[in-house]
């Protein structure tokens, strides 16, 4: 899929998303209830605040020793006969995984949920070798049926779907006959993939977190089609962003127990397991053969920089949860596999200014994002920040706000003409206003009006002079 | 077709030392000590008695059935879930566990009773366990430790302890010796840590909470979906 999951431009995917009544009610209702989740499972857990504090200095730590840990990762990934490989592109990646694959003359494939197997277009080149490549989490596979329909969230990634559209999906592609039941359909997808999970020859997996001490990798799921796809194929390949490891078990344990929480609102989700290398001497089930592919794609060049703490990320999506900006316009129109708060932070990231500019102006600086962060990454002071690094080294600014900017510069040049202009405003204005609002304004006020309504300008006695004047004077 | 010869690493850790402003560690990286340890306050100076409580509680939450027992009434208590279970089959860990906790009785009865397949772990037979598994209407295990916080039993891979005995069949008994029961996840990290200092940590470590579930489908909670469907937990008073 890439990171990147359309064309259109930015605006078109917002109108889309603001006009998607269904998706808004269900973004709206999923916010509240994940969220309302979420915050009934960290009362549970005492001093949440220290909670933070020690994920926190966990993940920093980790990052300020990247190439130690791995290194210790690479070590006991090979003491245990597993096979690693650092792939520094999406290329190399998918070049190792295909290698893989056609060594075991491989077809057909079952997948657990990963991102960054998404992140790095990883089917479409296993599919490029005829490998059938099927993703197993429900939300994955509802959307991979619905002819590759991009995920709206991380952890939800068919939220945007409604259970009649998701019938008809299992309708038309599978000659789905039962009702929209959500559970009529689960087991319905137990019964469909229990074969593909049996017949698959490798397994591929995204990891939460690996344990360098260990050489372990570790994969937090509710539906066990992770268990699956590392219990009954020969051959293992995981993936995993280089970023996303601990030390040891006792750091697995407060990230592990913070993104349970965080992500879903649960203590610990169904299955959290940890992987050691391929099966053991005298094992019966579990893969013969184990691949770790760790993949940077764009990460290092985060390291040493102003946005290092956005490496800090956990993939929980809580930061998705409560933003107001991703509750009105929907996942699809970030336009990338990361959307939220953390996918402004990260796209123009991994990707570039160019590719991304609107992103970091996508989030109305509440930093709501940021008190729900678990590892207490700064979101929206790295949008911030994102706004000044276009603005002052890029050129980068969006067109309006530029024009915008120059016209300001200009009138505020000389209070004369910018009393003039605050004057004259309300008339030139006025005839846009509706009942004391503007709903449809001229030039570049329109991307605001398109989106709310601006209060109509007021003739003198609240201009914030004129108020300022007045409350000195002691009115108010 | 092409083999790949090196793993890339010097390369690419190289990249990230430089990133990062500084010569490549390969070495003298310690853990700090942590300025916060939030994690060793749950359920602190709790005993035996008040975790079983916490965890009894905690099944609830997590659509788990939990029975607890005297140790010399287990074989009756499994029983009676076997049966709430519909029986038919059913597929055990090779764990001397069983023996001890006198439970072969009822197994030998069960399996002579007409229809019904009982089956035991064993690694001579490979891949016919799998299949066994698959098919079974019960799986059943011993917990190795116990989470009182969040309701889970850990499971560490061997031998006789197949991962798809917790997996496969349709629904899992997991048999829980009160001396297991710690407060949460912390307690069982730092067994595995210890083990890991050993380097004999196990190929797969499963801390499973309840039976497996999903939220896909516009955020209704749907119990059973690859994972067992209904999950079993006996707590026997062992000491």
């Amino acid at each position: 899929m890439a990171i990147k999951t359309g064309d259109e431009n930015f605006f078109t995917r917002v109108d889309k998303g603001i006009n998607n009544e269904f998706m808004r009610k269900a973004v709206a209702t999923a916010q509240g209830r994940i969220d309302g989740r979420r915050r009934d499972s960290i009362s549970s857990l005492g001093d949440w605040e220290e909670w933070r504090n020690h994920a926190e200095e966990i993940r920093q730590h980790t990052l300020e020793n990247l190439d130690f840990y791995l290194e210790q990762l690479a070590e006991n990934v090979e003491k245990r006969g597993g096979k690693i490989f650092f792939a520094e592109t999406a290329e190399e990646a998918n070049e190792y995984i295909k290698n893989v694959v056609s060594s075991k003359n491989a077809k057909k494939i079952i997948k657990s949920k990963s991102m960054v197997t998404e992140e790095i277009s990883m089917n479409q080149a296993l599919e490029s070798i005829g490998c059938d490549v099927v993703e197993s989490d429900l939300g994955e596979w509802i959307l991979q049926l619905d002819d590759h329909d991009p995920p709206s969230h991380i952890v939800v990634p068919a939220l945007h779907k409604n259970r009649e559209q998701i019938r008809e999906t299992f309708e038309d592609k599978r000659g789905y006959k039962k009702t929209s039941n959500p559970e009529e359909m689960a087991l319905f997808a137990r019964e469909q993939l229990r074969k593909d999970f049996l017949e698959a020859e490798v397994g591929i997996t995204g990891c939460n977190f690996a344990v360098a001490e260990s050489g372990s990798i570790s994969l937090v799921t509710n539906e066990g089609n992770a268990r699956m796809a590392t219990t009954i194929p020969k051959t293992q390949i995981t993936v995993m962003g280089m970023e996303r490891i601990v030390p040891t078990w006792e750091e697995l344990d407060v990230l592990v127990s913070m993104l349970a929480r965080s992500a879903v609102g649960q203590k610990l989700t169904s299955y959290v397991t940890g992987l050691t290398g391929p099966k053991d001497e005298g094992d019966v089930d579990g893969p013969e053969e184990f691949h770790l592919v760790v993949v940077d794609n764009g990460r290092s060049k985060i390291l040493g920089t102003q946005f290092q703490s956005a490496l800090q990320c956990i993939r929980c999506a809580a930061c998705i949860n409560v933003c107001p900006v991703y509750r009105h316009i929907g996942g699809h129109s970030y336009g990338s596999i990361y959307p939220g708060p953390i996918g402004a932070v990260l796209n123009p990231l991994l990707g570039d200014y160019d590719e991304w500019k609107e992103l970091p102006y996508a989030s109305t600086l509440c930093s709501a994002c940021t008190d729900v962060c678990p590892v207490k990454i700064p979101l929206h002071n790295l949008l911030i920040e994102h706004r000044r690094m276009m603005v002052e080294q890029e050129g980068k600014a969006p067109f309006a706000e530029k024009l915008a900017m120059k016209g300001y510069a200009f009138a505020a040049s000389s209070p004369s003409i910018y009393n003039m202009g605050t004057k004259t405003a309300p008339s030139v204005m006025g005839p846009y206003s509706n009942n004391g609002f503007i709903t449809n304004g001229p030039g570049p006020v329109k991307l605001w009006t398109d989106i709310r309504d601006l209060p109509e300008l007021s003739k003198g006695k609240d201009k914030f002079r004129t108020w300022f004047e007045n409350r000195d004077k002691g009115g108010n | 077709m092409s083999v790949v010869k090196t793993n890339n690493k010097d390369k690419f850790l190289n990249k990230i030392a430089n990133s990062l402003g500084r010569e490549r560690k390969t070495e003298g990286v310690a853990r700090p000590k942590w300025k916060h340890q939030p994690q060793y306050e749950v359920f602190k100076g709790m005993n035996q008695d008040e975790l079983l409580e916490q965890l009894v509680e905690q099944c609830d939450r997590i659509h788990t059935t939990a029975k607890v027992t005297k140790l010399e009434n287990l074989p009756n208590v499994l029983k009676e879930v076997i049966d709430e279970l519909g029986g038919k089959s059913i597929v055990n860990w090779k764990d001397p566990r069983f023996d001890e906790y006198n439970l072969n009785d009822i197994f030998e009865e069960f399996s002579n009773e007409e229809g019904n397949e009982f089956h035991v772990w064993d690694s001579t037979m490979f891949e016919e366990n799998m299949k066994i598994a698959e098919r079974a209407n019960i799986g059943i295990t011993f917990s190795d430790m116990t989470l009182a916080e969040s309701g889970t039993v850990v499971l560490l891979s061997d031998k006789g302890k197949g991962r798809s005995v917790s997996l496969l069949p349709a629904t899992h008994v997991a048999i829980i010796p009160k001396s297991t029961i710690v407060p949460r996840m912390s307690q069982a990290a730092r067994k595995l840590h210890e083990m890991a200092q050993k380097g004999n940590v196990p190929s797969c470590v499963n801390f499973i909470s309840g039976p497996s579930n999903s939220a896909d489908i516009e955020l209704n909670l749907v119990v059973g979906v690859h994972g067992p469907i209904k999950a079993t937990y006996i707590i026997v008073e062992d000491k």
